[in-house]
């Protein structure tokens, strides 16, 4: 393959980084792989003793460990809608945070599925979905969609990644198995003028079939909770209102990630401040829309007042109960990253990316409140002695499981840097793309503003 | 006339030999069969064929009937309950009797009796609450295995062979019927051993859900479920809609008249879900609502004062 020096020095650059491993990258790697042992010894004890080992009962049958898969299939909308979007509209500084984005989608779509597992009382009659499986159930239309997404978001993630798969294929690696692998995943691409038209057909395609599914992801996911006749859940408005969070917390995570490699792997020179801020201005506008349904939501359901939505929301606005927490996740994260990003004076990387974190905080704790306080509401009055029945507070267990889901997360996202350049190195034809629309476009309005022209000389004379 | 007359007989005839003929069939595989096992050891039973022979089968021969379709229904029934809410004093012997039959310990209640105030100037009663075995059950739409579902006879069951502990039923459900198997539940020894049914609920299977299921084992036989058997007052009324009777063992009602006179009705009917558990309203009561309070601890009683009218 032609090479221009700018890729071969990006190439050399990645390469070096990739086979080597710092000191303080060992012990991070061990914390990681520690709290993932943690997770995996609460499994196990979960699975032996059952799920009575869980803060989860009769009323709240249905704790963190939803709320994790919620925010996972959330975040994964970093890849799916902002680097299809992007990629769609060929926005040209998009390529060195592409890939970034489009890890983040397949390591937490693998990743959140898994906590639907664990919330499941029988995992050994997983089979049963596929022997018995009714479609008039909401959870057989997330099986299917989750799935599809799945394959859809790893086949974006491959197309875009062949021309650098090639070029790994190609540079002189010392140990044998990355040759071996690097090749049988490049598929013979040499870079010549077909491969590249059908590749950039492919990934056309992909990214326009990737954002409709990714919408319809989220919308199965909110109509679980807004099919059923429960107050705070049975809402018309769930489904965009979760999507729009989805792709809130999804900048909001790439964000992190993107500040995260630049300090790791040194690439101020590709990560720029004009990254951080027009990702920090779709975070902000991603955010009053957020805020909007939010404010929404809640203003109609206390307008209205019925005596099932008061009693939740009544539980939100209670400082004994959730109020602080609905504080944080409500108003601070919503407000907060508007007003830090709005303001060019707090405009700057650090500040860009601790709003990001508050954000995605913000959107794990407004999910564990769309859950938990709902459940704790049951129509019927809550005549229980047993208090842990009446209100949920989860185990050692669940905690354990969350942590390791996001060191999974780390170390997975930490592993996929050292397989491929966490940037996309190759040389793209983007640009060449972007002005072809551009010209093209451009004559289209020369041509309707002639016929315009003409128009009105025929209209005087 | 002539022609239906002619139907009529020609049915007759065929309801008439069918019968005999399969009887006749039956009878001989079953002769057939035991001849050939004649030089084998073995009890032998004398059978009735239809036809009206008795032949003698071996033990070892005979298959019982298919068991029941347990996701078909009893065939012609309809299944209803009333409560009488005027003669409820929270004796809790529902609750116990139902732990009882199905094997529950005594936190997990199938049956559950509430302490009901609607508003802070009305009325306080004691309210048993049952599965509502819904015509248009929530719960059983969301089930993505089936393990849920609503029978012909009006039954809601649930299959916990099939069962994937996922819950949705219990967030669909909006009267907090469904209980979860949280932990291996300490069952008899006879209990444990028992065949699973759908229909009887025993033996309980861990990570799976559970609820009130009308007793249907028990209706097969024409017994009547340990709630209704068990009340002290007389509360609980069961009976089949078709037959339009229901019963508390003790006095029989026309369910229709029943329900007229005495202004039944269905809990929260707003939601649609269309229950087949009816309520007769606390009017005329013959116990104050205060009695209930005797085989309570202090503890409980002030929990359930503070409980039951919603705060807001």
């Amino acid at each position: 393959m032609d090479q221009d020096p700018k890729t071969t020095r990006a190439l050399n650059f990645f390469a070096a980084q990739m086979v080597s491993i710092s000191k303080s990258g060992i012990i991070q790697l061990i914390i990681l792989s520690l709290f993932i042992l943690g997770g995996l010894y609460a499994l196990i004890v979960q699975i032996i003793e059952g799920h009575i080992v869980t803060g989860m009962r009769d009323n709240v049958v249905w704790g963190i460990y939803i709320v994790n898969f919620i925010f996972f299939i959330g975040i994964s909308y970093a890849g799916a809608l902002i680097s299809g979007i992007l990629h769609l509209l060929g926005v040209p500084w998009r390529t060195p945070i592409i890939r970034i984005a489009e890890i983040i989608t397949v390591i937490s779509t693998i990743i959140g599925p898994a906590y639907i597992l664990l919330c499941m009382g029988r995992l050994d009659r997983l089979d049963h979905l596929a022997l018995y499986g009714r479609i008039q159930s909401p959870i057989i239309w997330d099986v299917l969609a989750i799935t599809t997404y799945l394959i859809g978001s790893i086949i974006f993630l491959y197309l875009a990644s062949i021309r650098d798969l090639a070029l790994l294929r190609d540079y002189p690696f010392k140990s044998k198995w990355r040759h071996k692998v690097y090749k049988f995943l490049a598929l013979d691409f040499n870079g010549t003028a077909k491969q590249n038209r059908y590749l950039e057909r492919g990934l056309n395609i992909m990214s326009a079939i990737i954002i409709p599914l990714a919408i319809l992801v989220h919308s199965v996911l909110a109509w679980i909770f807004g099919m059923t006749l429960r107050p705070g859940w049975h809402s018309t408005i769930f489904a965009p209102y979760f999507v729009v969070a989805a792709v809130f917390s999804g900048t909001g995570v790439l964000i992190i990630a993107m500040w995260v490699f630049r300090k790791y792997y040194h690439l101020e020179a590709y990560i720029t401040k004009i990254h951080f801020n027009y990702l920090g201005i779709i975070l902000m506008i991603l955010g009053a829309l957020y805020g909007y349904f939010t404010f929404s939501e809640y203003l109609t359901s206390w307008y209205g007042s019925e005596t099932w939505e008061m009693e939740v929301l009544y539980r939100l606005f209670d400082v004994n109960e959730y109020w602080w927490l609905f504080f944080f996740a409500a108003i601070v994260g919503v407000l907060l990253p508007i007003i830090v990003i709005l303001i060019p004076r707090f405009r700057n990387i650090n500040s860009i990316t601790a709003v990001s974190a508050i954000a995605v905080l913000a959107l794990w704790i407004k999910r564990y409140l769309i859950i938990i306080p709902t459940l704790e509401t049951p129509l019927l009055p809550l005549q229980d002695m047993r208090t842990e029945y009446i209100h949920y507070s989860p185990t050692l267990i669940e905690w354990l499981l969350t942590f390791s889901g996001v060191a999974l997360f780390c170390l997975l996202f930490f592993l996929f840097s050292k397989f491929i350049p966490i940037i996309t190195v190759s040389k793209t034809d983007d640009r060449k793309d972007y002005s072809e629309l551009r010209t093209l476009v451009m004559k289209r309005i020369m041509k309707r503003k002639l016929k315009e022209a003409q128009l009105k000389e025929f209209n005087k004379s | 006339m002539e022609e239906g007359k002619n139907t009529q007989s020609r049915r007759k005839f065929f309801s008439n030999t069918i019968p005999l003929a399969l009887g006749a069939i039956t009878g001989i595989g079953l002769l057939s069969q035991s001849c050939n096992n004649d030089e084998e050891e073995g009890e032998t039973v004398s059978v009735l064929s239809s036809d009206g022979q008795l032949v003698q089968v071996k033990k070892s021969a005979m298959t019982p009937t298919a068991s029941p379709n347990v996701r078909q229904g009893i065939p012609g029934k309809s299944f209803v309950m009333v409560i009488d809410l005027a003669k409820c004093k929270n004796a809790r012997k529902c609750v116990s009797k139902c732990q009882k039959m199905h094997g529950l310990s005594t936190e997990d209640e199938w049956m559950k009796v509430f302490l009901m105030q609607d508003s802070n100037d009305t009325a306080p009663y004691w309210f048993p609450k049952p599965c509502f075995h819904c015509n248009q059950p929530p719960c059983v739409k969301v089930c993505p295995v089936g393990a849920t579902y609503k029978r012909t006879d009006g039954i809601v069951l649930v299959d916990n062979e099939r069962c994937i502990g996922c819950k949705f039923c219990m967030t669909a459900c909006p009267y907090s019927s469904r209980v979860f198997q949280w932990k291996e539940a300490e069952l008899s020894e006879e209990m444990a051993e028992r065949d699973y049914s759908p229909e009887s609920s025993v033996p309980s299977k861990v990570g799976t859900v559970g609820k009130c299921d009308f007793c249907p084992d028990m209706a097969r036989k024409g017994i009547l479920p340990d709630c209704v058997s068990g009340c002290p007052n007389g509360v609980i009324y069961f009976g089949d809609k078709n037959e339009d009777i229901v019963t508390n063992g003790n006095e029989s009602f026309r369910f229709s008249k029943l329900i007229h006179d005495r202004a039944g009705y269905h809990y929260m009917a707003e939601l649609g879900t269309e229950p087949n558990v009816y309520y007769l309203p606390p009017v005329n009561r013959i116990f104050d609502y205060e009695d209930g309070f005797e085989n309570l601890s202090e503890d409980q009683i002030k929990f359930f004062k503070s409980s039951t009218v919603k705060k807001h």
